[in-house]
């Protein structure tokens, strides 16, 4: 461990083009993993989830492992720094937790060839960089299932944050399976335009339920929509990132949560057998990424029972989300019978499916 | 595209809430550029007061608790201020920028432990007939207490301003320091006081954030909202029913655009939610014609023997 | 009873004590603080403050100072002038973006291109675009009387949905996977803003600031219109009488402020940040404030401020990962720097004495 430490100091030292000063002084034989953080760990979502992860892995390890991490840093130079510091100080494998990290993580993983990388949520790899991404999408087919039962009015409304392909991905995929069970199904799309903005996310829903909508599905992390909801009485919605279990069993019927753990641990356990190699990894129920929350007893049972089948099958990978006769909104065809999706379209989505109305702000 | 989905009398409703919290915290700092200080840290003092309301709300149980308590805790953040511009004689727009970055720190560490949690309810006012009356019900009558409270406050402080003697020293006190000093009011201590009651008002306005209109507790959940209430008072050209007007506009700017968004009206989203600033500066060229100016020692550092 | 009482001329003795007596009130603040969070407070202000300089790792921390200090200080430097003439452009932050909206558009529009001609294209259209939006304040205020505080402020709100707007659409890199964010500029070698000397931080966005605060000294203390800027600041009926143009300084304090912001915005876009993304504004043009009065205002003075801000942040992000420290904490920690270097200025204009007499 010792003789690989140096080597790595060395190694860094090197590559700052600068004197050997540091070797060899920060010998230790706990591993250690650093994680950095877009937002506050309080933010009670995207950041918070990832945080529990990293709790997990001390928990998991314990003396074994020690962890780090950095809060609220801004994406681009700040984030380089951050991630050199880890790595100067004898970091082994770092958790860069937002995609605005990809390019600083490509640059800094250069530099320390010895200490591995993992981008969540990018798509550039390098020797000693991993990505990893969660197929949120599958949740929200189930979601959909739920949605296209429950809705009365048949209006569902959707906040998005920035027409990015993640969000794109999930109103398709929400209104597929909404579609499937309910023929007359209308979405009624709100783009926030902020990632978090508690206020402005209160506003949207509040917009939506006046306008007719009586299922809510978000994608942004505050639970400023789940009070609306409550507000308004006879509105369902959705807990995401996490499980927004104080709002159940109504308005909250159910959620989508990130459980980054399971991925966490098993990347740590790589870095300690040496077993590590940069890999490219998507996963969704199935591992256990990607959470369906509790669904509560205001979902009717043979409702929730289909959901949980829909679940089932994902998991399984008898069947994908996103699978033929699809059609564009444009009309032109996608996917035929029986054909599903590629990673690739899905990666970079930016249309919306045949039915939805509405363009995709450019 | 349909625009019959938008309800006009809920759109002046939820715009009537949208609006409340900047309004209140907006109304504070007019009192105190009007004694002639310039606190540009409303953003921190604001989202002080909504962890301190929050806390102390999902402690006791009880949300009148918990605006008290936000008044307190801005009221107390903005004693720093004072301090600063007013012992120390520093410069009122550092000082200001200072507090926001102290606040939003301070707040985050108070705030450890409370994510996640929902706060008490506050009862939404509902009375017999007049709620359930047509139109006006929902709009005049349908509304949490603080809404009427933010309305009430606006009054208060347009009396003060133009009827009582202690607003008119107020007045005297932002318009000419040395003259008001010559005629023997105490100016630092009225500046003190107005500073107070502007942290507090901001405190107030964040709790109506974090107890009200969101409600939850979660790191920065302000974003700049602290910012849009100053923005108000120039917008308002320092008149209190002008900060009711501004309130409002902006508000109904924001709601409208979401509006719009889900009666699927295709419109360029990330230039509509330009749009409520841009109106801010237009309407500020429409009003440059008048008269109405900024107090004349706004931002100047006042010393007695100087 | 305590009270101030004006000096007949500011104190040089003190003017160099009170930053050294903010800095050691703020370390015994702000380690009482550590201590409450059960953390150890002397080894927390030397990570802080000792460790990016001087610790195991400073060779790479020392040019890091450099890359965070120099936008603030170039930012600074421009509104230091306008704030000495009473002039407030606090919109620094909206510039900053254009500026860098500028400098990138120039670039992307030759990708890919190579040429010497679109470096410095792409100064000029930083600086352009900066200082254009740093004159929809000026001439509306110089035309309407409109107030350049809240023009600015509303500016910066209005910069930033135009930034996400383009990283989403126009600026979009197209082999980018439908991701939001323009190309890497530092993968388009004419384009990128490198490093003058490899690993030492110091690129020309650095060497930009260095040359303000030159400018900006021999503005002030050699130059007629750095006395007009004065003389506005300190005597408004004075410079009336002496023949300054209120319209014309107005239009200079915002415009060179405006460029430099820009400057500042396309340097970073260009080099450390590499590319236009929704969140590129990290809240340089709003800490240079901070920093223009913690420097009060002086060119000199700007630059140890800017330092020390930078040493701060680059401190507080390794107390966070080594001592697991909260950024809430160190965000408190630089709240309370500025407070005590704000409060303690008070002492070179006046001292303090006892005895009767109203508090001022």
């Amino acid at each position: 461990m010792k003789l690989t430490k140096r080597a790595l100091m060395t190694g860094a030292a090197m590559a700052l083009g600068l004197a050997a000063t540091a070797t060899g002084a920060m010998a230790q034989d706990k591993t250690k993993v650093g994680f950095v953080y877009v937002g506050p760990v309080g933010d009670g979502g995207w950041t918070y989830e990832h945080d529990k992860g990293r709790q997990a892995v001390e928990e998991h390890f314990g003396d074994q492992v020690e962890t780090v991490f950095v809060e609220s840093v801004p994406e681009g130079p700040d984030s380089e720094r951050v991630m050199t510091q880890m790595a100067l100080d004898g970091a082994d494998l770092i958790f860069t937790t937002s995609f605005g990290y990809m390019d600083p993580t490509i640059n800094v993983a250069a530099k320390f060839p010895d200490v591995k990388f993992e981008h969540a949520t990018g798509y550039k790899t390098a020797d000693n960089v991993s990505v990893y991404s969660a197929r949120f999408y599958e949740g929200r087919a189930v979601q959909g299932t739920i949605a296209g039962h429950m809705t009365e009015s048949n209006i569902i409304g959707y906040i998005g944050s920035y027409p990015i392909p993640e969000v794109i991905r999930g109103i398709n995929s929400a209104y597929i399976h909404a579609k499937k069970v309910n023929p007359d199904v209308q979405f009624k799309i709100v783009w926030a335009f902020t990632w978090f903005d508690p206020a402005k996310e209160a506003d949207a829903a509040k917009v939506l339920i006046e306008q007719g909508a009586d299922v809510i599905l978000q994608h942004t992390d505050s639970t400023a929509p789940q009070a609306a909801a409550q507000a308004a009485g006879n509105v369902y919605t959705f807990g995401q990132a996490s499980d927004m279990a104080e709002y159940a069993p109504k308005p909250r019927i159910s959620s989508i949560i990130d459980n980054w753990a399971p991925y966490y641990i098993a990347r740590t356990q790589a870095v300690i057998d040496g077993t590590w190699t940069s890999t490219n990894t998507w996963d969704g129920i199935g591992p256990g990424m990607v959470g369906i929350g509790e669904i509560t007893d205001a979902v009717p049972a043979e409702v929730k029972a289909e959901a949980l089948a829909l679940k089932d099958k994902l998991a399984s990978g008898e069947y994908h989300a996103f699978t033929g006769p699809l059609k564009k909104q444009d009309g032109s065809d996608w996917l035929a019978e029986g054909e599903t999706a590629d990673d690739g379209t899905l990666a970079g989505m930016n249309f919306y499916v045949e039915g939805i109305e509405g363009d995709i702000p450019q | 595209m349909d625009l019959s989905a938008i309800n006009p009398v809920l759109l002046i409703a939820s715009l009537m809430v949208a609006a409340t919290a900047v309004m209140i915290a907006a109304i504070g700092e007019l009192i105190v550029e009007r004694a002639g200080v310039l606190n540009l840290g409303v953003e921190g003092m604001m989202i002080t007061g909504a962890i301190c309301g929050f806390a102390v709300a999902v402690q006791t149980g009880s949300p009148t608790a918990g605006f008290v308590a936000a008044t307190i805790g801005g009221a107390a953040l903005s004693l720093l201020f004072a301090f600063l511009t007013q012992f120390a004689l520093a410069n009122q727009v550092a000082s200001g920028l200072a507090l926001t970055l102290f606040g939003l720190g301070l707040s985050s560490l108070l705030g450890q432990g409370y994510q996640g949690i929902k706060p008490p309810a506050t009862p939404r006012l509902d009375i017999p007939v007049l709620t359930d009356l047509p139109v006006v019900g929902r709009i005049l009558f349908g509304h949490d207490l603080m809404v009427y409270v933010g309305l009430a406050l606006v009054a208060a402080v347009w009396a003060f301003l133009k009827y009582s003697r202690a607003g008119l020293i107020l007045r005297a006190v932002g318009e000419n320091h040395d003259a008001a000093h010559a005629l023997g009011y105490k100016v630092v201590r009225i500046r003190i006081m107005a500073i107070a009651f502007g942290g507090a008002c901001a405190g107030l306005g964040g709790a109506y954030i974090s107890l009200i209109r969101v409600p939850q507790w979660t790191e920065g959940m302000t974003a700049g909202i602290g910012w849009i209430a100053l923005a108000l008072v120039v917008f308002a050209s320092w008149k209190p029913w002008r900060v009711l007007l501004g309130a409002y506009l902006f508000g109904g700017v924001t709601v409208l655009q979401l509006n719009l968004q889900a009666a699927g009206i295709a419109i360029p989203v990330e230039y509509l939610s330009m749009s409520p600033y841009i109106i801010t500066i237009v309407v500020l060229v429409i009003m440059s014609a008048d008269k109405s100016r900024a107090p004349a020692s706004l931002g100047r550092i006042f010393h007695a023997t100087s | 009873m305590l009270r101030l009482e004006k000096r007949r001329q500011p104190s040089q003795a003190f003017a160099y004590a009170t930053p050294v007596m903010a800095v050691i009130a703020t370390m015994i603040f702000g380690g009482l603080m550590f201590a409450a969070l059960g953390k150890d407070p002397v080894a927390a202000i030397r990570t802080i403050f000792w460790d990016p300089l001087f610790g195991q790792h400073a060779f790479y921390y020392r040019p890091q100072l450099l890359v965070k200090g120099g936008p603030l200080i170039l930012i600074a430097i421009g509104l230091s002038l306008g704030f000495r003439a009473g002039i407030w452009n606090i919109g620094a932050e909206g510039q900053y973006i254009l500026g860098a909206l500028g400098g990138a558009g120039v670039a992307l529009a030759f990708y890919p291109m190579e040429g010497w001609f679109i470096f410095p294209l792409m100064i000029l259209g930083g600086a352009i675009a900066g200082c254009a939006w740093a004159m929809i304040p000026g001439l509306l205020k110089v035309r309407f009387g409109t107030n350049e505080i809240l023009v600015s402020l509303m500016l910066v709100y209005v910069a930033e949905q135009l930034l996400a707007s383009m990283s989403l659409g126009l600026m979009k890199n197209p082999q980018g996977f439908g991701f939001p964010g323009s190309r890497n500029l530092q993968q388009y070698p004419s384009a990128h803003n490198a490093d003058l000397i490899a690993n030492t931080g110091m690129h020309w966005g650095v060497a930009a600031a260095f040359i303000a605060v030159i400018f900006a000294y021999i503005l002030l203390t050699r130059h007629q219109l750095g006395y007009h800027i004065r003389l506005t600041g300190e005597a408004p009926r004075a410079a009336k009488f002496a023949g300054v143009s209120p319209a014309r300084l107005i239009l200079f304090c915002l415009g060179i402020s405006g460029a430099l912001a820009g400057l500042a915005g396309m340097f970073e876009v260009s080099g450390p940040a590499g590319q236009v993304s929704i969140d590129f504004n990290t809240g340089y043009g709003f800490t240079a404030i901070i920093v223009a009065f913690l420097g009060r205002l002086h060119p000199v003075g700007i630059l140890l401020a800017g330092m020390l801000m930078a040493l701060t942040y680059i401190g507080g992000e390794i107390a966070q990962s080594s001592m697991g420290l909260p950024a809430a904490a160190i965000q408190m920690f630089q709240g309370m720097l500025l407070f005590f270097l704000l409060a303690v200025d008070v002492l070179t204009s006046y001292r303090l004495r006892f005895g009767k007499g109203e508090v001022a």
